[in-house]
């Protein structure tokens, strides 16, 4: 662009106060720029507070391991000269480092949080770390002995391997856990066994739910877009409301009438089994399992489907179809060669917004899922709020994070980012 | 002059909002809302503030998660709970981790009225050194009256005995309890249930006990849970708080009665979170809210024990229905001829692996 404005004109062009054209402009741009960027400010800054910030500390507790190193300072480094092959556990040097790390720890309370660290490694430590803990003041020398008189688990080598191997900054056994791995108590990665291993069979039902969730949404969504694109404003209008009136309603409110329907004893069943269609002791269980997940989440999610897709469809003239009939169309062909194309970034948009928020969804699996009907968000809350195993609840997040990454790519090769209309 | 005479009241009135700030002081109390903070508002919060009129207090219903809760306010260095309601395990863990304060139980708390010290009248219940009992409550059965038959449910046993009690039955979603409950069905003594929990074999054969019924399980999640589907009929019996029994048998008049065997024994009862700006005065209100005659009063809205011996003479009559609540106290003789107490320590080293065998077990 410079070069050219230089061939056409070589003599600098200057505005009317004498300032060269080219200052003048970039003055003018940068003083658009900063304008720009002062108005993007607010948003930047909440979504890097509320959005980013969580995200990367998210990732950081799944391989956070701190705690173990912090409050065992003294005997973490002393560990490192100990081979934990052999079998022989540490010698006094060991113990007496252990000791005074287990007074302070007492004295300032943090002797607990290691102990639950290394629990979920090797359930004990918990209450090997309180046991010992409350009675450390009082040990004599030789601390060895004084440790195993205390709880003999300290005289098993198998406790101080596991203290060895997950004594690091960082650990990969959250990531381990969440994949159904586990560590040998000598180290070795095995495979659980599969009556054992619950999380990977738990991201592919969560993903296989909201692939039938997504399906059938679109399946039920697309005749009543269509049906709202085409009749004329006022009845359109009020079918609008019947779509959006469950859509403002509360999530709770319309799950547990989802259970007052669904369930055995529920209205349901009571008029299949009062017109003779079932055995009164033969009803259906409609709820409680995937069946109920995926009728309520369907529910919750219509919206989701509806909404794009009627703002694409409206923007679709009649007249292409009339004029596809014209030309010797059938209605199939006619809908297929040139409605359904039209209404591609609508569905595009319908799918993956209803994929992605089934994938995370949490309440409504939690309420009606049963157990075949929890997904992998209904582990991450468990593990937040009620094993509080923080590390492994990041772990899962960060896996399903990662999924989502990777299918948002795979979605982008196969219909484009950019074909993708939300109104 | 108009504008004199507003800017007069402006000034009286941020005056008076200042002085009543610097007056009335707010404590938030976290318990686990329902009809048992109702219980606690009405025993505790309600004579206490009568007495104390510079004291607010709030309820929060936030114990199903406060230790993450308590966790969250420690990093974020804000801590804005003054006094939490815990069930005793989430106590030692919240001790364990530094989110409470040690209490000084016999100097921090009123004595008994014959002058026995509260770490005696509260005896083996303080199971940690931040934590102050308040209740006892059992997680038990109940049934439903008109579902069973001419022969009702009478033990355990008959929870895994779908012959004679075919049905639908509501358990809860994890392995504490269940795991127990298993083991006395298949025969194990009492004693030995721990010892057998803590190997592999006995795990393993608490589960093959719970296989025999596993389809026709509801699990619950929420204390509410087993209450409902007990009223709605979609479970022919099912184990849930004592207290939720209570009122749905005593305030509901459903067609439910209790099942008492092998219920289990808990307890419920309050820590202070450490770092919280109101100390002093909350530990002013544990004194009040934790003597032998309010732990007594509680159990007038609520069917839990009384966590005090001293307490246990003066449970009177329910405040509404005017029963006489001893009967309905889980510790009662007649209800606790068979009863289980928590074994803490063994739970808190193996809550976290045999939970993840318990959901493996679920989900094959």
């Amino acid at each position: 662009m410079n070069s050219s404005v230089k061939h056409s004109n070589p003599a600098a062009m200057v505005t009317a106060d004498g300032v060269p054209l080219k200052v003048s402009l970039s003055r003018a741009k940068r003083k658009n720029k900063i304008r720009a960027l002062l108005l993007v400010t607010p948003l930047f800054l909440f979504i890097l507070v509320t959005f980013f910030i969580p995200i990367a500390s998210m990732l950081l507790r799944s391989v956070d391991n701190e705690v173990v190193e912090e409050t065992l300072h003294r005997t973490v480094p002393m560990l490192q000269g100990w081979d934990q092959t052999g079998d022989v556990i540490p010698d006094e040097t060991v113990f007496a480092a252990l000791h005074k790390d287990f007074v302070d720890g007492y004295r300032d309370k943090t002797i607990g949080s290691p102990g639950r660290r290394l629990n979920y490694e090797k359930p004990g430590f918990s209450s090997l770390f309180r046991k010992t803990a409350r009675n450390s003041k009082k040990f004599e020398p030789p601390y060895q002995a004084a440790f195993i008189k205390a709880d003999e688990k300290w005289g098993d080598i198998n406790y101080w391997r596991v203290l060895k191997r997950e004594s690091a900054a960082t650990t990969d056994s959250y990531y381990m856990t969440a994949l159904d791995y586990e560590y040998t108590d000598l180290g070795v990665r095995v495979a659980k066994a599969d009556d054992q291993s619950i999380y990977v069979q738990l991201f592919g039902r969560t993903f296989w739910l909201s692939f039938v969730i997504t399906s059938i949404c679109l399946v039920l969504a697309f005749p009543i877009s269509y049906l709202l694109s085409i009749l004329p404003a006022k009845s359109s209008n009020l079918l609008m409301i019947l779509v959006l009136l469950p859509f403002w309603t509360s999530l709770l409110v319309r799950t547990s009438a989802w259970i007052a329907l669904l369930q055995q004893q529920g209205v349901i069943n009571d008029i299949l089994v009062s017109v003779g269609f079932l055995a009164d002791d033969n009803r259906l269980a409609m709820i409680h399992n995937q069946a109920g997940t995926i009728i309520a989440m369907v529910h919750v999610l219509l919206p989701f489907m509806v909404l794009p897709l009627y703002s694409v469809m409206k923007t679709i003239p009649k007249s292409y179809m009339r004029a596809a009939r014209s030309l010797g169309a059938n209605p199939f062909t006619a809908f297929v060669r040139v409605y359904l194309p039209g209404t591609i970034p609508g569905i595009g948009a319908g799918s993956i917004l209803v994929f992605i928020i089934s994938i995370g969804y949490y309440i409504t699996p939690a309420l009606v899922g049963g157990q075949s009907g929890t997904l992998i968000s209904n582990f991450i809350a468990y593990h937040l709020q009620s094993s509080l195993n923080w590390g492994l609840a990041a772990a899962l997040g960060a896996i399903l994070l990662v999924a989502v990454f990777a299918l948002y790519i795979l979605y982008d090769k196969i219909v484009g980012i950019d074909n993708m209309k939300l109104g | 002059m108009n504008k004199f005479v507003k800017q007069t009241l402006l000034a009286t009135a941020v005056t008076a909002a200042m002085v009543s700030t610097a007056s009335a002081k707010e404590l938030v109390v976290v318990s686990w809302g329902g009809a048992y903070t109702d219980s606690q508002q009405k025993a505790y919060h309600e004579p206490y503030m009568a007495k104390n009129p510079g004291i607010t207090i709030i309820n929060d219903d936030s114990s199903n998660s406060a230790i993450a809760k308590l966790r969250a306010m420690k990093e974020a260095g804000v801590v804005t709970w003054d006094l939490v309601d815990v069930v005793a395990f989430d106590g030692m863990l919240a001790c364990d981790e530094g989110l409470a304060d040690e209490i000084d139980h016999d100097n921090d708390l009123a004595k008994a009225p014959d002058g026995t010290l509260a770490s005696v009248d509260f005896g083996d219940f303080i199971v940690s050194p931040c934590f102050i009992p308040q209740i006892v409550y059992s997680t038990t059965f109940g049934y439903r009256t008109d579902k069973v038959g001419a022969t009702p449910p009478t033990s355990i046993n008959d929870v895994f005995d779908l012959e004679k009690f075919p049905g639908k039955r509501s358990l809860e979603k994890k392995a504490q309890n269940n795991l127990e409950w298993a083991l006395l069905a298949d025969g194990v003594s009492p004693d030995d249930i721990y010892d057998m929990l803590a190997t592999n074999a006995g795990v393993e054969r608490a589960f093959a006990k719970l296989d025999t019924i596993k389809d026709q399980v509801v699990w619950w999640e929420k204390g509410a849970q087993t209450p409902q589907l007990l009223a709605d009929g979609e479970v022919v019996m099912g184990s849930t708080y004592n207290g939720r029994l209570f009122s749905l048998i005593a305030e509901e008049k459903q067609p439910v009665a209790m099942m008492w065997d092998w219920q289990v024994f808990d307890l419920d009862g309050w820590i202070v979170p450490k770092g919280t700006e109101n100390k002093a005065e909350v530990m002013e209100y544990l004194r009040f809210a934790t003597d032998t005659q309010r732990l007594a009063d509680q159990a007038k809205y609520i069917s839990y024990g009384p966590a005090r011996t001293s307490s246990a003479p003066l449970v009177g009559k329910h405040a509404s229905l005017g029963i006489d609540m001893a009967p309905h106290m889980p510790t009662a003789p007649a209800n606790s001829k068979h009863a289980l107490i928590t074994n803490y320590s063994f739970w808190a080293d193996n809550v976290d692996d045999l939970n993840e065998k318990f959901y493996a077990w679920l989900a094959n």
